[in-house]
């Protein structure tokens, strides 16, 4: 198989679950956790960029999902801000804000760099936290609603508000994924690549390593932020557990699952790790339990993360 | 001056505990490049074990012991189901198994104990003694002589056994170590018993203070690994220094600044060392082979 068609098969593959999936759903709940599906999906996607493609971790990255949720939630409250134009907003804090703070950071190795993102993480999830006369601290704040579903009954159509995020959710989930895709065959991705392998090979034939290290970082600090956006505004409420250390976990935990090299990876991650909560309640107690066998089991028996995995073995059954 | 004097008395108890948990990193990290996530959970499991084997009537003393040989079962469960199986994965797939194994642990203790707080008794009463106008509770000094006892001991192991300089060869390079004829699984098992017995330990001295539950060891894991960074990963005195050091910033910023923040405090530090010594206060740096 080669580039090009893995890039289509990956889109057509994505349409066919997003548009197949509705016809199995039993009520409008489901259509709720197809769209958190999704917007977790598109963070997970800016984190295939850094740790699939440029082989960095970040154990901070709900900190930037937690600048975009609260952007969409502060900026038409202080500044007067359109709901939907707090996504951009807070696409520009977040990239911004790993820009600046990238350069020194990524100079880092492994587990340093895990420590350092970690740090900023818990950072940006105590400003959050603590200040609270203006994101409410711990308790959270409502969230403006962007008026799309008034818009679309005053002009005729009456959709439920989970219904509208699925096929949202979806829009912008694939078009992060075209982007993605895009990204992987580009100069830039091919220099991420290289520098994945080994750094000092790609120094060697004259790739700025810094610079596009510092790319990948900012590419998906955006992601986590407009997922974050999403999120708020679809909940129509916030809460800073969204910037938390375990939500920055969860999010690595289904980059990996899903398999960090490939784009729809992070569909299946982001769909295990998301439905596999709601599945689990039935276990209650035993929730946890089987969560963290999940994640041994899928590591330890699954290195490249399911997609990949799966591919390997369909192709060594096919052959 | 009392004041002062106060919170030194709290950070340096604090510190204690933390510099257990780096060290309890450290020697993972030494003996299998692995940082063990799950460490935190080492620490509520010697609490918990604790508080439950002494409330089913067993004296206090026994149950710690019997706690502390518990945990290390546990450590050296985890190495041999978890972390073998999964030699020579990437970084990320490593710190996801032991995350996993970290929630795992919780869970259990979820399922085993129950979800409430829990405490016993101090190990020499609760009457605190006053040292220039601040005071200092007697399970501080168990904790903070206890911390001392263990560094001290492993530093005799290391440097005095011929097991201890196994350990450090196989440390040093697994390859040569075996070729010297060193059972580097053996260390493997053996680090993990002693890193989940220290941690244990740490959860015993501390509980009395601090209180335990099934859910603590998160964010003690947190501490001890960025103490373990701090300091300089692999390094015991590293452990040492930035586990004290962290406590300290705690205390202070939550005496003179704000207790909201002293956690962030910590990792401000944390990041402005890490700028200037991208390899800790302690570590030496990395060469890549090409």
């Amino acid at each position: 198989m080669n580039s090009i068609s893995t890039k289509y098969a990956t889109l057509i593959a994505m349409v066919a679950v997003i548009v197949i999936a509705p016809m199995f759903f039993p009520s409008s709940f489901y259509y709720r956790i197809g769209a958190l599906i999704f917007i977790n999906g598109l963070a997970v996607m800016g984190l295939v960029v850094l740790i699939g493609y440029a082989g960095q971790v970040s154990l901070g990255h709900a900190g930037f999902v937690g600048i975009g949720a609260y952007a969409a939630a502060l900026g038409p409250i202080y500044l007067g801000l359109p709901p939907v134009l707090g996504i951009v907003l807070g696409a520009l804090i977040s990239g911004s804000l790993a820009w600046l703070i990238g350069r020194p950071i990524l100079r880092l190795r492994g587990h340093y760099l895990a420590v350092a993102t970690l740090g900023v993480g818990i950072l940006i999830y105590m400003v959050l936290n603590n200040e609270a006369q203006l994101t409410g601290g711990p308790d959270g704040m409502p969230v403006q609603a962007i008026g799309l579903k008034e818009f679309l009954k005053s002009i005729g159509y009456s959709v439920k508000g989970s219904v509208m995020w699925y096929w949202l959710a979806a829009i912008v989930l694939l078009v992060g994924a075209v982007i993605g895709l895009n990204l992987h065959d580009s100069p830039t991705g091919r220099a991420l690549r290289s520098l994945h392998d080994s750094e000092i090979a790609a120094r060697t034939v004259g790739i700025d390593v810094a610079r596009y290290k510092l790319r990948a970082f900012v590419i998906s600090a955006v992601y986590a932020s407009v997922a974050g956006s999403q999120l708020a505004l679809m909940n129509k409420f916030i809460s800073p557990d969204v910037a938390s250390f375990l939500h920055s976990v969860e999010l690595v935990t289904m980059t990996v699952l899903g398999g960090a090299s490939v784009i729809f990876g992070a569909l299946v991650g982001a769909t295990i790790l998301t439905a596999l909560p709601q599945v689990l309640t039935m276990f209650e107690d035993f929730e946890h339990v089987l969560l963290g066998l999940i994640m041994m089991l899928v590591m330890i028996f699954m290195r490249a993360g399911l997609v990949p995995s799966l591919i390997k073995l369909i192709r060594r059954l096919t052959k | 001056m009392s004041e002062f004097l106060q919170f030194l008395f709290s950070g340096v108890t604090v510190g204690a505990v933390y510099a257990l948990v780096a060290l309890g990193f450290t020697i993972i990290y030494n003996a299998s490049d692995v940082v063990n996530f799950a460490q935190g959970e080492f620490v509520m499991l010697g609490g918990m074990s604790t508080v439950f084997l002494y409330e089913a009537g067993i004296p206090l003393f026994p149950a710690a012991v019997l706690a502390i040989i518990l945990t290390s079962i546990v450590g050296v469960a985890l190495n041999k189901l978890a972390i073998e199986p999964a030699r020579g994965a990437s970084v990320v797939s490593l710190i996801i198994i032991t995350i996993g194994a970290s929630i795992f642990l919780r869970g259990m203790a979820q399922i085993v104990f129950d979800k409430q707080i829990h405490r016993f008794p101090a190990f020499s009463g609760e009457q605190p003694f006053v040292v220039g106008g601040a005071t200092i509770l007697p399970q501080s000094l168990w904790i903070i002589f206890g911390a001392l006892a263990i560094f001290g001991a492993l530093y005799f192991f290391f440097t005095k056994t011929l097991t201890g300089k196994a350990v450090l060869a196989t440390a040093n390079n697994r390859d040569a170590a075996k070729l010297m004829g060193i059972n580097t699984n053996f260390i493997m098992t053996l680090s993990f018993a002693m890193s989940a017995g220290i941690g244990a330990i740490a959860g015993v001295l501390v509980t009395p203070m601090t209180l335990t539950s099934y859910d603590v060891g998160i964010a003690l894991a947190l501490k001890g690994f960025a103490a373990a960074m701090l300091g300089g990963m692999g390094r015991p005195l590293g452990a040492l220094v930035g586990g004290l050091a962290i406590g300290m910033i705690e205390a202070m910023t939550a005496g003179y600044i704000s207790s909201e923040y002293k956690d962030a405090a910590t990792f401000i530090v944390i990041l402005a060392v890490l700028f200037i010594m991208p390899n800790g206060i302690f570590g030496r740096s990395a060469i890549d082979r090409v």
